[in-house]
């Protein structure tokens, strides 16, 4: 983790502040790393293979935290994944099949299958939902199951298999703990590198705030692929380690209630954490041990954990551990934006001047409802273009169009003269066109500046896999998107609460967040949706002298709203609907002069 | 040979299309797809097998307590996992939430019924035939409910009202229903139909602990295909289920059935994510 410490800009405080915030992020992982490294000093036998069971137990958790806690996706039966990797490993080391096999080539061949059966049981996600996806996996885990116990020439059937046996130094328990201890932590750290990364802001933004998401062009199917390839990779390789702990495994051994332990590990952890579902993995791993009497009622208790998270405190560990996040924010704090900033945020928007974005003839019907019929609609770059209308009067639906949710049923949408392509909305975020929503879609867990950072994630440079190891694109990106997301925040006004968690903040300063992410797309049109709604007269004043200034640094800016006066006083243009149709367009003076706007609209 | 993977199949596919049923009453009434509804199914043979087989009581007896288990289930589950999450719909708790309890019940029946399949009485004492009662009792169940279930919401009063809820929650509570009685009383009926699953198809699962999220799965499976709360489409799409299953156990040998199984449910799901008859759409932005 890195922080820009040459060149400071704006926030000058907050970005020191957040160093000496990594240390005391890391400290609790340091104090597990050294308190595993001396555990043999301390730990008989017994505790010995616990603690064993708890390093393999979080290799496999470690990457479905990513698939559960960070992307949201309830992938409960997990445990094939294991039992897959378990199955590999051994056979192939046995070599009942394959000429024998060293463990380690076993296991790097067990994590290549895994990766791939991740990705197999992984892609419904894309297409389905919440309890349909839960049920896939769950209907994975069963099938998988029955396989091992069915084809009994390769897995042994109800008899088993011998688990492998790792060559020396690893062939001891203290050896092997070791070597088990060391991919855990190996682990650890790369996964607190992808949580760090633009890749895990991405996937809490596909969980909290899918439709933001898409709209800073982020592209889920590959995301929640490579996501998938590494969780099915690590839960393989948790497999073949399981079945080396175990020395022997029949299908008895892969239930289900070792996969409800991982998936509840990661909830009781808490979501978007790595501290919370490790120290999880330990707790339900040790937990049974300190009452012998209730190791039959484990999974049980389990269940009942479950549900009193879910009802009680759906926050988990993390939140707990999250002291900084329930200090009192200052109240009667304003938000006061400093436009002078933008020229340098938004030095060379990709259409210097002469761009324009045009709507020609476009028309959208639900049903018979005819939402927009026949709208045409120039904006142009560094200009401000106002939409008004009565509600219903087709304005949502026309920024929805121009940004790829709904498909016109006829018309073209252009942008500098070509036609942009219907619904494919995260295209229109390489495309430099930005936008906010009429109700401010934010992932409440994350930071403001994580929220702010999540809108420059299509300027990232560096591959997953550079983020899973820290390489130096990583972290060069991480200081520009983070250096970045500062400097928007600085514009907005916001720069002071970059650290707070943005489910605390008031809903004005949600709407300034969202500009911000939207600016941080360095946008050659933004698209703002009704951004007053909810302001003070004093805060939209400001928000009217921040949108001038940024369609003043060359942006075009397309601006929804109901507030007249800000309409009036800041649109170069202003276009008027009602009922999907242009009632009037015009300069602000002609259209407060129009007569059937005022009649229809305005009031006289 | 045909006639044993088409009665296997039919009678299985029963069992799987009022699991699914069983899914589509809770969703009706609540938005809210459950868990407990194979845990429902396996209750029912456990409770079944308990009552008559072991404790030794007269076969309808044992009948109507193992419908009030599935009851009393049916209700718990209103109260303690669906009720509570209600509220937050949009987070999917519920998903969490029914999950957690059906563990707890299946943890429950593990410890205290025990972890082996225990044999299903033989509910009528007549000599085995060609068409045993184990192939028709779950059929006569299966048309049974869904016969019950037409008649339910034609013909009454209160099931014109689950049909309302149903259909749209708010104008129904708008209109005086007592949407959270008719709830609580949807999750009764269903926790019923759930039990009778598993009670008339005891002798072909055993009184097994784990069929719990065997017909979760296999439950789902018609509710999927068949569309969301379309009971017709569930029967329909649960005997094509059992049909299929059999066949390719049959062809393919048990390995790969069930694989087979799988395959086909991801990639219709796949093409057709709003199952074979529905359909949906929604406004996100």
């Amino acid at each position: 983790m890195d922080m820009p410490m040459a060149q400071v800009r704006p926030g000058r405080a907050d970005t020191l502040g957040a160093k000496t915030g990594t240390l005391g992020v890391a400290l609790p992982f340091l104090a597990l790393l050294v308190l595993g490294i001396a555990f043999p000093l301390f730990g008989g036998g017994y505790w010995g293979v616990i603690a064993t069971r708890a390093c393999v137990y979080w290799v496999l958790v470690s990457g479905l935290n990513l698939v559960v806690g960070f992307a949201g996706q309830i992938a409960i039966g997990w445990v094939a994944l294991l039992t897959l990797g378990a199955y590999t490993t051994s056979v192939l080391v046995a070599g009942t099949v394959t000429p024998e096999l060293s463990p380690y080539l076993a296991l790097a061949i067990a994590a290549v299958v895994g990766a791939i059966f991740g990705l197999i049981v992984g892609l419904p996600a894309l297409r389905l939902r919440t309890f349909y996806f839960a049920i896939t996996t769950l209907g994975f885990a069963t099938i998988v199951t029955q396989v091992a116990l069915a084809w009994q020439s390769v897995t042994g059937g109800g008899v088993g298999v011998a688990g492998p046996i790792f060559p020396k130094p690893f062939d001891s328990q203290w050896g092997f703990y070791y070597f088990c201890f060391g991919l855990a932590a190996f682990c650890t750290w790369m996964t607190a590198n992808i949580a760090a990364s633009r890749f895990g802001r991405a996937l809490t933004a596909i969980r909290d705030a899918e439709v933001a998401a898409e709209a800073c062009g982020i592209a889920k199917p590959a995301l929640l692929g490579a996501v998938f390839l590494f969780s099915g990779a690590v839960a393989a390789i948790a497999g073949g380690l399981f079945a080396s702990l175990q020395s022997y495994i029949t299908p008895d051994a892969f239930t289900l209630d070792l996969s409800v332990l991982f998936f509840i590990a990661i909830l009781i952890g808490g979501r978007s954490s790595i501290l919370g579902p490790l120290l999880g993995t330990i707790l339900l791993t040790v937990l049974p041990e300190f009452a012998a009497p209730l190791v039959a009622w484990s999974t049980f208790l389990y269940a009942v954990l479950l549900l009193v998270i879910v009802l009680a405190m759906p926050g988990g560990i993390a939140e707990l551990l999250d002291y900084k996040n329930r200090r009192p924010l200052e109240s009667g704090r304003a938000i006061v934006p400093r436009p002078e900033l933008l020229g340098r945020l938004l030095d060379a928007p990709a259409t210097a001047g002469a761009g324009a974005l045009t709507l020609e003839q476009v028309a959208l019907a639900f049903g018979g409802v005819h939402a927009i019929d026949g709208l045409d609609l120039e904006i142009r770059s560094g200009q401000i273009h106002g939409l008004i209308g009565p509600n219903g009067s087709g304005k949502t639906t026309t920024l929805n169009v121009i940004s790829g949710y709904y498909a016109q049923q006829s018309g073209t949408v252009r942008l500098n003269g070509a036609a942009l392509p219907v619904l494919e909305r995260h295209r229109r975020a390489h495309m430099r066109i930005a936008r906010t929503f009429q109700t401010p879609r934010i992932v409440g867990s994350a930071s403001v500046l994580q929220n702010v950072m999540i809108g420059g994630t299509i300027d990232g440079q560096c591959t997953f896999i550079e983020s899973l190891l820290s390489l130096p694109r990583h972290r060069r990106d991480e200081v520009l998107l983070r250096d970045t997301a500062m400097l928007a925040l600085a514009a907005v006004g916001l720069e002071r609460l970059a650290p707070v968690r943005a489910d605390r903040l008031q809903h004005s300063e949600l709407r300034f967040t969202e500009i911000a992410r939207a600016l941080m797309l360095r946008p050659a049109f933004l698209l703002l949706d009704e951004p007053a709604a909810g302001l003070s007269a004093e805060e939209i004043s400001r928000l009217g002298a921040l949108v001038v200034a940024i369609a003043r640094a060359g942006t075009g800016v397309l601006l929804v709203e109901h507030h007249a006066d800000l309409i009036f006083d800041i649109c170069h243009h202003v276009t008027v609907l009602n009922l999907g149709k242009n009632l009037a367009a015009g300069t602000p003076a002609e259209i407060r002069s129009h007569r059937e706007v005022v009649n229809a609209y305005l009031g006289g | 040979m045909v006639a044993s993977i088409v009665s296997t199949g039919l009678a299985i596919g029963c069992i799987y299309a009022l699991i699914g049923i069983t899914y589509n009453v809770m969703f009706s009434a609540s938005r809210v797809f459950s868990f407990t509804a194979g845990t429902l199914g396996m209750l029912g043979g456990v409770l079944g097998s308990l009552f008559i087989a072991r404790l030794g009581l007269p076969v309808a007896i044992g009948f109507l307590l193992a419908l009030a288990g599935g009851v009393v289930l049916g209700i718990v589950t209103e109260i303690v996992a669906v009720r509570p999450v209600l509220k937050s719909l949009d987070q999917h708790l519920y998903v969490l939430s029914t999950l957690a309890l059906a563990l707890m019940v299946q943890q429950f029946t593990a410890i205290e019924w025990g972890t082996e399949a225990r044999p299903f009485p033989r509910l009528f004492d007549i000599a085995r035939g060609g068409f045993d009662q184990q192939f028709w009792l779950p059929m006569l169940a299966c048309a049974g409910v869904i016969v019950g279930l037409e008649l339910l919401y034609r013909h009454t009063l209160i099931g014109r009202a689950f049909l309302a809820i149903a259909e749209d929650t708010y104008a129904a509570r708008a209109l005086g229903l007592p949407e959270r009685r008719l709830r609580m009383v949807s999750y009764a009926l269903a926790g019923a139909i759930g039990a009778l699953a598993g009670f008339a198809g005891g002798e072909m699962l055993l009184a097994f602990f784990g069929n719990g999220p065997m017909l979760t799965f296999y439950g789902f499976v018609p509710v999927a295909l068949g569309g969301m709360g379309n009971n017709r489409g569930a029967v329909v799409a649960g005997l094509l289920l059992g049909l299929f299953q059999q066949t390719a156990n049959f062809l393919v040998g048990g390995i790969f059935a069930s694989v087979a199984v799988f395959t086909v449910f991801i990639i219709v799901l796949l093409a057709r994510p709003e199952g074979l008859a529905g359909a949906a759409l929604q406004r996100r932005v």
